[in-house]
């Protein structure tokens, strides 16, 4: 695994989505291995379905240079549209695109995405029963140096109160470009949670990554930590790693699709460790982890703890002050999966 | 604003088909005894023209391929598009009577996953704005020659996404967006002017550069010529302001501001049809 950052988005962004790549012969989903960015695994998903696909059409809110969906306006120039900076508009737009047979895909960061479209998300698209798959990037801490106003922790929070909506957080470049093209698949609306800078490569092009279903990436006795997004399950591999020379056991699972929750690995893991602990880039109400202790409390009552942001609105700094600052690290995971094993 | 003259209207039949929708409308209230009947009857000619003189629609294929679309983005005025939609045979005139109660297909706005022939959910004010301009959108990736036509209220107006839309729409050269602002100058705690000024509503849309006309709303003729020359405006979405009269036919709403949702009774109903009968 390795984790690289560029600043050089665009050019990389549109040669990366554009570029001809090997694929995995089964599903045909392309190889993002030496992909550099996040931006660049999901904009090749974008490429790839538009493609294939005459109904995909990409909305953005003057954030296109920032995401690199430049490829995306440059080859489709027809089915591209910049809406400016007025994300509510943008959100009624591609549900009334919808309704005409296209299928949009709506990009702003997580903050605008989430809080500020929300009720245009919620009704003209959700209960309109229109199909439009919203990103939101920068989710959480990820967000750094656009500090607060920028950082969404309470996006989960407000995507779960939608039904039936698909809310996906890739922990790495492949499971990004297959759960995005699944989701398209799926013919339902999503909520597409990813950083855009720098991506982990954690599964090769073969690995089966499955809408819905959960990833253990290490089986254990001892406790089960559940994480979701790439700083968590990052941070979280690294705590088993610390955990291990504890002797202490731990199972790890990347939770990458939020809603619909993966329940029957949920009870599976909780009923095999009898602890679990749920670790994500937001906020407990409403979030993950309320979530899974929710489903739990009903089907395997089950000691538990979380990390998440607790209380606190977020703040400017680099990801390293902001991953120590709210508690995040591989060794504030491992301090409360200790604790919670010997509780 | 002049007056045309085209063979091809027949005003006193749009005229007659309007009284119709109207008498359908209050029953509709009425039977549930309480509804947003100020709304509903200041955009009944606006309703009539479109849809008995002007789009291209099949009751018996409502999401026909091609149509022209209209939104009507102040939902609340669901019971007399209700009332165009049933006459035209999208559904039976029965449903009327069904209005807002429970497991009705007509809820109190307009919903396009319940009842045949809206083309899209609105009750949020301001959302159908958005809506529509993607839907024009839409048509226009597509290469129709049909229009999408959106009807806006002058409170709905407030909405600061309306405008979010306009600057889209005017910068997308949405030529096939027709829009109406339904001036009736009243909103649900007053008038507009006491509680938010929309006097300059003209020149707000000249100033997102539209097209902008201002006519009588509740004039056939002058409807016509409007939407005709809206037409005719490629590079720009079109916005007609239509002066309305706010519960217009129904007497006791008018000149009140407590007419935006009210109750009316039977003998209301009954006073209301004769009059309206009585005009001739």
């Amino acid at each position: 695994m390795s984790a690289k950052s560029t600043n050089n988005v665009n050019t990389t962004n549109t040669s990366k989505a554009n570029a001809s790549k090997a694929v995995n012969k089964e599903n045909n989903y392309r190889d993002t291995s030496d992909f550099v960015d996040m931006k660049d695994a999901l904009m090749a998903a974008i490429m790839d379905l538009a493609e294939k696909n005459s109904d995909v059409v990409m909305l953005e809110s003057d954030l296109m240079k920032c995401l690199g969906s430049t490829c995306f306006f440059e080859k489709y120039p027809k089915r591209a549209f910049n809406c400016g900076i007025a994300e509510a508009n943008m959100v009624g737009v591609a549900a009334g695109l919808s309704s005409m047979g296209f299928v949009p895909f709506a990009e702003s960061f997580g903050v605008f995405s989430s809080r500020r479209a929300f009720d245009q998300f919620f009704l003209s698209v959700n209960y309109a029963k229109q199909r439009v798959h919203l990103i939101g990037t920068d989710p959480g801490v990820v967000a750094q140096v656009n500090g607060g106003t920028h950082m969404p922790f309470e996006d989960i929070a407000l995507m779960r109160q939608i039904p039936d909506l698909i809310i996906i957080d890739p922990s790495d470049a492949q499971s990004c470009y297959d759960l995005v093209v699944q989701a398209y698949e799926s013919g339902h609306s999503s909520y597409i949670r990813l950083a855009r800078k720098g991506v982990t490569h954690r599964y090769s092009v073969d690995k089966t990554i499955t809408l819905g279903k959960g990833i253990v990436l290490s089986e254990g006795k001892d406790l089960s930590i559940i994480a979701e997004g790439e700083i968590m399950v990052n941070e979280a591999e690294n705590a088993v790693r610390l955990l291990k020379e504890k002797g202490i056991s731990a199972e790890l699972i990347d939770m990458h699709t939020i809603k619909p929750l993966d329940t029957k690995l949920i009870e599976k893991t909780a009923k095999k460790t009898g602890k679990v602990l749920v670790c994500e880039n937001g906020r407990y109400a409403g979030g993950l982890g309320e979530a899974v202790a929710a489903h739990l409390s009903k089907t395997c009552p089950t000691l538990m703890d979380f990390v998440n942001v607790g209380e606190k609105f977020g703040e400017v700094g680099d990801l390293k002050y902001l991953i120590k600052t709210f508690k995040f690290t591989a060794e504030d995971i491992a301090l409360k999966a200790e604790k919670l094993v010997k509780a | 604003m002049a007056k045309v003259k085209n063979a091809n209207l027949d005003v006193c039949k749009l005229k007659e088909k309007a009284k119709e929708i109207r008498i359908s409308t209050i029953k509709e209230i009425a039977h549930l005894g309480k509804g947003h009947i100020g709304g509903a009857m200041s955009i009944v000619e606006i309703l009539v023209y479109l849809y008995y003189y002007q789009m291209n629609i099949n009751p018996e294929e409502p999401k026909m391929e091609g149509r022209d679309r209209l939104v009507c983005s102040k939902g609340h005025a669901g019971p007399s598009v209700y009332a165009v939609l049933a006459d035209k045979g999208f559904f039976p005139k029965s449903w009327l009577l069904t209005l807002n109660k429970g497991g009705t297909n007509l809820p109190s706005h307009c919903d396009m996953t319940k009842t045949p022939g809206i083309d899209f959910t609105t009750g949020s004010l301001g959302q159908g704005a958005s809506a529509a301009a993607g839907i024009a959108l839409g048509q226009k990736i597509k290469d129709e020659k049909s229009f999408t036509y959106l009807i806006l209220g002058d409170g709905e107006s407030q909405e600061g996404q309306v405008w979010e839309m306009a600057e889209f729409a005017s910068t997308q050269k949405l030529g096939n967006l027709i829009a109406f602002t339904d001036f009736n100058k009243m909103q649900l705690d007053g008038y507009t002017r006491d509680v938010i000024c929309m006097d300059n509503i003209d020149t707000r849309w000249l100033g997102f550069n539209w097209h902008v006309q201002r006519i009588n709303g509740h004039d056939f003729s002058e409807l016509h010529y409007a939407v005709t020359q809206a037409k005719a405006v490629k590079d720009r979405p079109s916005m007609i302001i239509c002066d309305t009269i706010k519960s217009f036919g129904y007497a006791p709403g008018v000149g009140t501001v407590s007419n935006h949702s009210m109750a009316i009774s039977e003998e209301d109903m009954n006073n209301a049809i004769k009059a309206l009968e009585l005009e001739g």
